[in-house]
């Protein structure tokens, strides 16, 4: 069986790992690739990198650091944050990235979608969404979830696959930082109206929330990170919880 | 390892950064090319592939690699796309490949609760590869694919997604993984350095 994933999340700045409540106060929780080895080791399914920062000196920075973690895990990852273009795109998957992910780019310019999956296929190109429920519908948010789009996220989910994108990084900006559970019910919608898969994010506190996400909320796989930076869950011990719960899980 | 010649097919289909990390992780040099006499005097090929098929194999017949591939001696390894390209024929565009395997490839019908490309670690069984020595049964490794080859005379492992396909193929001295084992774990590692101890 094609089992769900667990994904720690690391947000980077300067090279270091670093991860705020709702994007803001942020906390340096370590070096990313001596972090990137231990999660590989403790059999997280994936890893996630965003560069929050991303200006141009930070961004030679970032590619460095890609070659590092590549070298170094043996699982796959995927690197999102300030990607806008092709040659963006193509300088992060020589580093040695798996996949990439944008965000605001994708919303600017939804051609850019098409353009990269056409470039690189549709398996490396996650398409992150950030959300928040706004006027009694969900709205696709950039900026770190502070500027409202047209976008309506449901819509937005469905173009993304027409367009050529291979999953979806769905965060949830209501949810996310409070540790009270992901946001399941927009999940299982995505998931739904989807046929790629959906990366839920968003809102991690317990294991209990991880069985909610992959149960009723239906997604593929589970991000968060804090959580794990600080170690309040154990990737070990939330896998086989996982599996106890039925949940196909690679232990 | 070290003394071995191993090279990787240097051709349009994809990123093979990460083939070449892990090749490093085990200790083991490479040259990637798409020079002839590289190829031929190599202890191990490596064809990998990301991408789309038929443009792979269009790039691959300008250069004449799509008959130097399966007049290849040495032990060669076909991964993803490159194993796809090692089967007869693939539906994604209509695309004639090399044959080595006799087996066409196909796309996973939609199908509910099935999402395509299948994305993620899923378990292979009923192994009988030299590569999967040491494994076992139900063993997990990392897929990302659209198209899969079935299961036929020629698969050495069994992977279930919408139906039972080839996760490996082998036939004489060609092998091939749908997977991908330089991202697939130590169980990835262990395909990789039994293919290089061949």
């Amino acid at each position: 069986m094609l089992t769900k994933r667990i994904i720690p999340c690391l947000d980077i700045k300067d090279g270091r790992t670093v991860k705020g409540t709702n994007f803001i106060n942020l906390r340096d929780a370590g070096d990313p690739v001596a972090l990137a080895a231990i999660y590989a080791e403790q059999g997280a399914d994936e890893l996630v990198f965003l560069d929050i920062t991303a200006t141009v000196d930070e961004r030679k920075t970032l590619i460095e650091l890609v070659r590092n973690v590549a070298h170094t895990i043996n699982i796959p990852f995927t690197v999102g944050g300030g990607i806008s273009s092709v040659a963006d795109v193509s300088a992060l998957l020589n580093a040695g990235a798996d996949k990439i992910s944008i965000n605001s780019s994708a919303v600017r310019n939804p051609d850019l979608i098409n353009e990269l999956a056409l470039e690189f296929g549709s398996q490396c190109i996650v398409v992150a969404i950030d959300t928040r429920f706004l006027h009694d519908e969900h709205i696709v948010h950039t900026h770190g979830g502070r500027k409202p789009t047209e976008l309506r996220t449901i819509a937005w989910a469905k173009e993304l696959e027409e367009r050529g994108a291979g999953e979806i990084l769905l965060t949830s900006m209501d949810t996310d930082g409070t540790k009270a559970g992901f946001a399941l019910e927009l999940t299982a919608q995505i998931s739904g109206a989807a046929n790629i898969p959906v990366i839920a994010s968003g809102g991690a506190g317990s294991m209990d929330h991880f069985v909610d996400v992959f149960t009723t909320g239906k997604a593929d796989a589970g991000l968060a990170a804090s959580i794990f930076h600080f170690k309040e869950i154990d990737i070990p011990a939330l896998k086989s919880y996982l599996k106890s719960k039925g949940i196909d899980m690679r232990i | 390892m070290k003394n071995m010649k191993t090279v990787i097919i240097k051709y349009n289909a994809g990123n093979v950064q990460s083939v070449m990390y892990a090749l490093e992780r085990l200790g083991a040099s490479y040259l990637l090319t798409d020079d002839e006499a590289e190829i031929r005097s190599a202890d191990k090929v490596i064809f990998p592939g990301v991408g789309e098929a038929s443009t792979a194999m269009a790039y691959l017949r300008e250069r004449g690699l799509d008959k130097l591939i399966p007049s290849l001696k040495q032990p060669v390894l076909g991964t993803c796309v490159g194993m796809q390209l090692m089967c007869r024929y693939s539906e994604e565009n209509d695309t004639t490949c090399m044959g080595i395997f006799d087996i066409d490839v196909r796309r996973f019908p939609n199908t509910p609760g099935f999402k395509v490309p299948h994305t993620g670690w899923n378990n292979i069984h009923t192994l009988s590869s030299p590569l999967t020595a040491g494994l076992s049964d139900n063993a997990y490794v990392y897929f990302v694919h659209s198209y899969a080859a079935d299961v036929c005379p020629e698969t050495t492992a069994v992977c279930d997604y919408v139906r039972p396909f080839s996760a490996m193929l082998h036939r004489d001295n060609f092998y091939a993984a749908q997977f991908h084992a330089e991202i697939s774990g130590n169980v990835g590692q262990q395909v990789l350095e039994n293919f290089l101890k061949l």
